[in-house]
């Protein structure tokens, strides 16, 4: 479980400090998926980099399962919007990263073999990042997060550089993959459609400082064909309304 | 970035030189004097004597040219990348580099030569100080270069500073600081063949003045020659390395 206690992020700016998140009180069960919208500039990455130890100067408390955030004890899979992925390994090198820094074993096991074979780049593991398409590159940086076997996955806008077409295929194959694993997973987006389709529940954000504004459960998660529904349509109004009240 | 095809470089190198060749060659036809003999005789020289009394001195210069190099990249590359990393750092050394960096130090050759003698470390130190400063320089600018996004992923793995050097720093810069290097390396020749003709009797610098002052053109010559094509093997070879090591991008 995360648990996140009066989280608040400052900036040291030129203009002296900036209030990135202010309070922000939250708790995640093991195993959900819960997406984070707000507007641009609400401090939605901040949150990731607080839940990914990259940012280790916050105040309030944050806890993965009852421990502090140590990416060094635990296995936290970040997925970014520019893929994240070294240029200077190929596609096999940089999926094995995470154990390769957490000095596993490397080398493909069966898992790792049917990860690469479910986002369909088990041909591509001699190629470099920059032979790659976009949609490519992000389905290795999925392949990435997954093989680690991770405690926590973070996903910060990683299907917004893609065209639409790539976007909802992507949406749809992380959507099974992470059926099959149920990892608990911060999805941020700002887009009501990517938050209504991928989120069990939907943690609306304000504009800067971020707080949270409400936490809506999402009964169009995992329903058939539900861009074609009158409750997709109904909650993205709710959605919408909410994000403009804020 | 210009490249050029590995092969369409071969065919660069052979029309240059045949260029090269074919001027001089008119020019010592045109001039007819002893001061400009025909590349055909230099040639024929270079055969002559290296075996007898060239080699020696090509590999004294080799070693002190490549030692030079070596030690410049095993202080300038971990130093750039000090002050690339770390800004506390490079705040405290980049003035001192800046200040430093247009102070002829060639001009330093008779204090470098009163403080650690006429022998090898003089000659190493020229070398050294005159090149390690575009090598710490271009290191620091290729850490400096590197997007913090590039390090983000790395982090959220929790990897150690040691990791990041590996996975990140060394091969983000890589190609940098062999470009440097290549630059440097003319700039090495030059202070090479001018600390060689100050007390040593080893080396292409000493060979070819000493031909000169012998007034032996053809000598003279062919170490020029030799020379050169020692500084364009040096050239190749960190070309190559850096060809190898860039494939990524």
């Amino acid at each position: 479980m995360i648990s996140i206690r009066d989280l608040s992020v400052a900036y040291q700016g030129n203009l002296g400090e900036t209030l990135a998140l202010d309070k922000i009180n939250i708790d995640i069960a093991t195993g959900d998926i819960y997406t984070f919208i707000g507007p641009s500039g609400c401090g939605k990455s901040t949150l990731l980099y607080v839940l990914s130890g990259i940012i280790s100067d916050y105040n309030g408390n944050v806890t993965v399962n009852g421990r502090s955030v140590d990416p060094r004890t635990q296995r936290i899979g970040l997925i970014l919007q520019n893929y994240g992925l070294l240029p200077w390994k190929t596609v096999y090198q940089n999926t094995m990263l995470g154990q390769r820094i957490k000095h596993d074993r490397s080398g493909l096991d069966d898992y790792s073999r049917y990860i690469l074979n479910e986002l369909g780049i088990e041909d591509l593991l001699q190629r470099y990042p920059r032979e790659l398409s976009g949609g490519q590159q992000q389905r290795v940086a999925i392949a990435r997060a997954f093989i680690m076997k991770p405690d926590l996955l973070l996903m910060d806008e990683p299907f917004s550089a893609l065209d639409a077409i790539t976007r909802e295929e992507m949406q749809a194959l992380f959507l099974d993959i992470w059926q099959q694993h149920s990892v608990t997973t911060i999805f941020i987006t700002h887009s009501v459609d990517e938050a209504l389709y991928l989120g069990r529940k939907i943690v609306v954000l304000s504009d800067a400082p971020g707080r949270i504004l409400e936490v809506v459960d999402n009964p169009c998660f995992q329903l058939d064909n539900l861009r074609f529904r009158d409750e997709y349509y109904a909650m993205s109004v709710r959605l919408r309304n909410i994000l403009n009240k804020g | 970035m210009i490249t050029v095809q590995p092969n369409k470089k071969w065919q660069g190198a052979l029309y240059s030189a045949a260029v090269v060749l074919l001027v001089w060659w008119l020019l010592a036809w045109l001039v007819q004097l002893p001061i400009i003999p025909s590349p055909v005789a230099v040639f024929n020289n270079i055969i002559e004597v290296f075996m007898s009394r060239m080699e020696i001195h090509v590999w004294y210069s080799l070693v002190r040219i490549s030692a030079g190099i070596l030690i410049s990249l095993l202080i300038g590359v971990p130093l750039g990348f000090l002050m690339g990393y770390f800004d506390r750092i490079d705040r405290m050394l980049s003035p001192l580099v800046y200040f430093t960096y247009p102070v002829p130090k060639l001009a330093l050759l008779p204090v470098v030569m009163l403080i650690f003698g006429l022998g090898e470390t003089s000659k190493l130190i020229m070398i050294v100080l005159i090149i390690i400063f575009q090598i710490i320089i271009s290191a620091r600018d290729a850490v400096k270069g590197i997007p913090q996004e590039i390090y983000r992923s790395l982090q959220s793995l929790g990897a150690t500073r040691i990791q990041m050097l590996r996975e990140i720093i060394i091969p983000a810069s890589a190609s940098e600081v062999l470009t440097a290097t290549r630059l440097a390396l003319g700039t090495a020749i030059s202070i090479l063949f001018f600390t060689e003709t100050f007390g040593t009797e080893y080396g292409m610098g000493y060979f070819i003045m000493d031909s000169w002052m012998r007034v032996n053109y053809l000598d003279m010559y062919a170490g020029i020659v030799v020379l050169s094509f020692m500084g364009f093997c040096l050239f190749t070879i960190i070309d190559l390395i850096e060809s190898r090591i860039s494939y990524w991008r």
